[in-house]
């Protein structure tokens, strides 16, 4: 089989000309067995979550946004509406939940890779059900009445959440996926059921395209897929 | 004139940097939003930074707010929301560096005394200075006592004790 390789996904033009260097990048790669069952996380994965949580020192929660990846999430976070000192930008959130639970508690292969590629590198991944996916992914401003998840393999209209005109939506060809930085779909999210992967992230103004692969990589080996 | 009495933060973008004023061949004078924007989002970014780098210096008791309210994102904001983002920013520094050069000032103080306290215990009976005061961590306190009880008391004998560790919680 070949390497997977890493994409490039679509950006609308109305956002694209007000964020010049805002991506979303994607990587496909085959589930493990019964990814979506919580399945336990080999001893490795445990170890190097473990050993990232005792770099963490509780002074990290208010310097990290100094650095440069964490600051230029907060600084788009500001762009787009979005306070980062209410709605925490993902590598400061994870350092916060590490401070208070006292550790990086196992929470399944998927999740424990997801965190341990966003203590690496500051740059959060997520992870799509790719065999519910209608072409490309792509980041475009949602339109009036449309629902998260609809047209995928999610349930019925109804219990799709609706989506406000005008904010900055994860898409494919169907339909909005998930809220930028929000919580995926349930129809979109892997299973059990699940046999490919499409893990993904989100560029913005100031992140280098090396941390952004490097985030996916390192999100994939974790899973055993590379 | 009324802008000069103003903050710089706190005029428009193209006030400030005449950023997206454009002249058209009519002569007529129409501002480029898209232009104005960016140059507000630039600003956003400095003042974010300016930011952090005040909360690295802050300690959870100068009881700074950091928020400064969402625009209910994720989305393009407008003018006017990039304007008030950047200005609440620039009031949520000036805040907080207000906060934190009265804390060093105070700090300041509490160490003079302390080295006049050391230098001269008679002079300041009783008087206490925690390590706190003088922007140091731990509990500790320096606290001028007689020495020999109430002997020094009688003698006029002064000198500066400094309590170590935290009191068990």
């Amino acid at each position: 089989m070949e390497d997977p390789v890493a994409r490039e996904g679509w950006i609308a033009d109305e956002l694209a000309a007000e964020h010049a260097r805002l991506g979303v990048v994607s990587l496909r790669i085959p589930a493990p067995p019964g990814i979506g069952r919580r399945s336990a996380s080999p001893p490795g994965l445990r170890r190097r979550l473990e050993d990232a949580a005792t770099r963490i020192r509780g002074a990290e929660a208010v310097t990290l946004r100094q650095r440069p990846i964490p600051h230029a999430y907060r600084v788009f976070y500001r762009h787009i509406g979005l306070d980062p000192d209410v709605t925490r930008v993902p590598a400061e959130a994870v350092v916060v939940e590490r401070l208070r639970r006292g550790g990086f508690p196992t929470a399944g292969l998927l999740d424990d890779a997801l965190t341990l590629a966003l203590v690496e590198t500051g740059v959060p991944v997520w992870a799509l059900d790719a065999d519910t996916l209608d072409g490309p992914l792509g980041l475009r401003l949602a339109g009036e009445g449309e629902r998260l998840g609809s047209g995928g393999g999610g349930g019925g209209a109804e219990a799709e959440p609706a989506v406000p005109p005008g904010q900055i939506v994860l898409a494919d060809v169907a339909g909005p996926l998930a809220v930028l930085f929000g919580a995926i779909a349930p129809g979109r999210r892997p299973t059990r059921r699940t046999t490919t992967l499409e893990l993904f992230t989100v560029r913005v103004d100031g992140v280098p395209s090396i941390h952004v692969e490097e985030a996916l990589w390192t999100c994939a080996e974790a899973l055993g897929q590379r | 004139m009324v802008l000069a009495e103003r903050r710089p933060e706190s005029r428009s973008v193209v006030e400030q940097h005449g950023v997206g004023v454009r002249v058209g061949v009519d002569g007529h004078v129409g501002v480029d939003e898209r232009a104005a924007r960016r140059a507000l989002r630039a600003q956003i970014a400095k003042l974010e930074r300016e930011l952090a780098a005040a909360a690295a210096d802050a300690r959870p008791r100068d009881g700074i707010a950091w928020t400064v309210g969402s625009h209910g994102g994720p989305r393009v904001l407008g003018l006017g929301e990039l304007e008030r983002t950047r200005d609440d920013l620039a009031e949520r520094l000036h805040e907080a560096r207000q906060i934190l050069a009265a804390r060093a000032e105070r700090e300041a103080r509490a160490r003079e005394l302390l080295e006049r306290m050391l230098r001269d215990p008679g002079r300041h009976r009783f008087r206490r200075i925690s390590r706190a005061d003088v922007g140091e961590p731990g509990c500790g306190v320096w606290h001028v006592r007689p020495r020999l009880g109430l002997l020094g008391v009688l003698m006029d004998w002064w000198q500066v004790k400094l309590s170590s560790g935290c009191p068990l919680a």
